[in-house]
């Protein structure tokens, strides 16, 4: 449908206003669910492929995803009465020690961008925070981030109560930042490592895939 | 000599191609013309915002000895453990563009202006880059004043956290040139803030002193080897006191 295409194109431009008004305009003809998979979520599959291949660069994606939050303003109201479609939940934060979040408000952006619901728990969050908030908000996932080589062990804390608290085969855990690795991650029993916000999105798919398909439940999107 | 210097936020004014840089943008790949309104814009924030100041204090071998050993966590062997001792001079620095960009860049982030605060982001880590290259001039300024430096006299500068240089330094580092005067505090993590914040040890001395290879174990981990580009920096003698960038 062509007012979809012109929503996914104007979302790939980073233009707000458009996408707010066009997105406007097709809840008056066009399902909420389809304007949201065919309009805005086409628009920022667009955006990651581009991104993934070099083509387009970090501050092109974040007005795409600015665009992406445009459009979903105007169809969350039309969702209340539904359950908001969702790819699954991820809770996220800097661990304890570390103030450092532009690197997780990033990979934040990029999930939401991507259909993810986010609890985003900020900066310097104790390493019980974490495990609490995923147990009492049913999310799949923990994403932690750390930019120093002193608090990136706290990441392992939060990973040893996982497992002792016998989570581990409903919440996976994955981490990113600066001085992090997938060797570190291997190491410290972290199920997975994004190199990048791009990357950890995708990651996070995969983990939450697994867990889904572990409980023999069926993915949303 | 110890001395809290003013820096100009003119003079600390970053590069557009280090803030695409640290935005992942390829020197050889066009920005997009919103990427380029964006950094005009951070550039703009940036005026308004930077406060930069620095801090910087001789020390001497010995007493450096103390600060590098820091918590006694640093990698075995390490190029500054081999560097320091060959200086002729050493001084310890801290520089920081101030908290309110850092409020900026939290304030854009809360008003879903993410493009533009990851922007500023880049351009404050950039701006403090140059915040500290400046300081570095000061610096050598002041040994040529001294009469304390020749033609191959070389400044570069070395920061805890970096190259089996252990964070946890930054302890004794602070206690001997306390940079809570010009408001840099330290939080038990050895995190500095405000954020926008680089500390370490300026090292002036031959330019061969710098020299060394990039086989240390902890090498492996680093994604940058940076150091390489600042030896061929430092080897190219047609350059007048060459530095740039810190490890």
């Amino acid at each position: 449908m062509e007012i979809l295409n012109e929503i996914s194109r104007y979302l790939q431009h980073g233009d707000c206003e458009k996408v707010g008004s066009l997105t406007r305009q097709a809840v008056e003809k066009v399902p909420p669910r389809d304007i949201l998979d065919n309009g805005l979520i086409a628009g920022m599959n667009v955006i990651g492929e581009k991104y993934k291949a070099h083509e387009i660069f970090l501050p092109d994606v974040l007005l795409a995803a600015k665009a992406m939050y445009a459009g979903m303003d105007v169809l969350r109201p039309l969702f209340l009465k539904e359950e908001m479609p969702t790819a699954g939940k991820v809770v996220i934060g800097t661990v304890r020690g570390d103030l450092h979040d532009i690197g997780k408000n990033l990979v934040g952006i990029m999930l939401r961008g991507a259909g993810f619901e986010v609890i985003d728990l900020g900066n310097d969050v104790p390493p019980e925070k974490f495990v609490e908030t995923a147990q009492s908000e049913n999310a799949t996932v923990i994403g932690m981030s750390a930019l120093l080589t002193t608090t990136m062990l706290v990441m392992k804390d939060v990973i040893e109560i996982v497992k002792e608290q016998g989570l581990s085969d409903r919440i996976r855990t994955i981490i990113g930042g600066a001085p992090v690795s997938a060797e570190f991650a291997h190491e410290i029993g972290a199920d997975s490592y994004g190199y990048d916000s791009a990357h950890a999105v995708e990651q996070i798919r995969v983990l939450i895939r697994e867990v889904n398909g572990r409980h023999g439940d069926r993915e949303k999107r | 000599m110890r001395e809290i210097v003013k820096i100009s936020s003119d003079a600390t004014e970053p590069d557009r191609e280090d803030v695409l840089r640290m935005q992942g943008i390829p020197m050889d790949k066009k920005p997009s013309e919103n990427t380029v309104h964006l950094f005009e814009k951070s550039m703009e924030l940036y005026r308004t915002y930077a406060q930069p100041m620095g801090i910087v204090s001789e020390i001497s071998i010995p007493a450096f000895e103390v600060v590098y050993t820091g918590e006694a966590l640093n990698e075995e062997s390490t190029p500054l453990d081999e560097i320091f001792r060959k200086a002729d001079n050493l001084a310890l620095f801290a520089v920081t563009i101030g908290e309110p960009v850092i409020e900026e860049i939290d304030e854009l982030f809360k008003s879903n202006e993410y493009a533009l605060g990851s922007m500023l982001d880049a351009t404050a880590s950039a701006g403090t880059e140059k915040a500290a290259d400046v300081l570095e001039k000061h610096f050598f300024d002041f040994l040529e004043k001294k009469a304390e430096t020749n033609s191959a006299t070389t400044i570069l500068r070395y920061s805890p956290g970096y190259c089996g240089w252990h964070v946890s330094a930054q302890k004794q580092l602070f206690r001997y040139l306390h940079p809570e005067d010009i408001g840099i505090t330290l939080l038990d993590s050895f995190l500095m803030r405000p954020l926008k914040s680089i500390s370490g040890v300026f090292v002036a001395g031959k330019r061969e002193i710098h020299v060394f290879g990039d086989s240390y174990p902890f090498c492996r981990h680093c994604e940058t080897h940076s150091c390489r580009e600042r030896i061929r920096i430092i080897m190219d003698k047609s350059r007048p006191h060459s530095r740039h960038g810190g490890v």
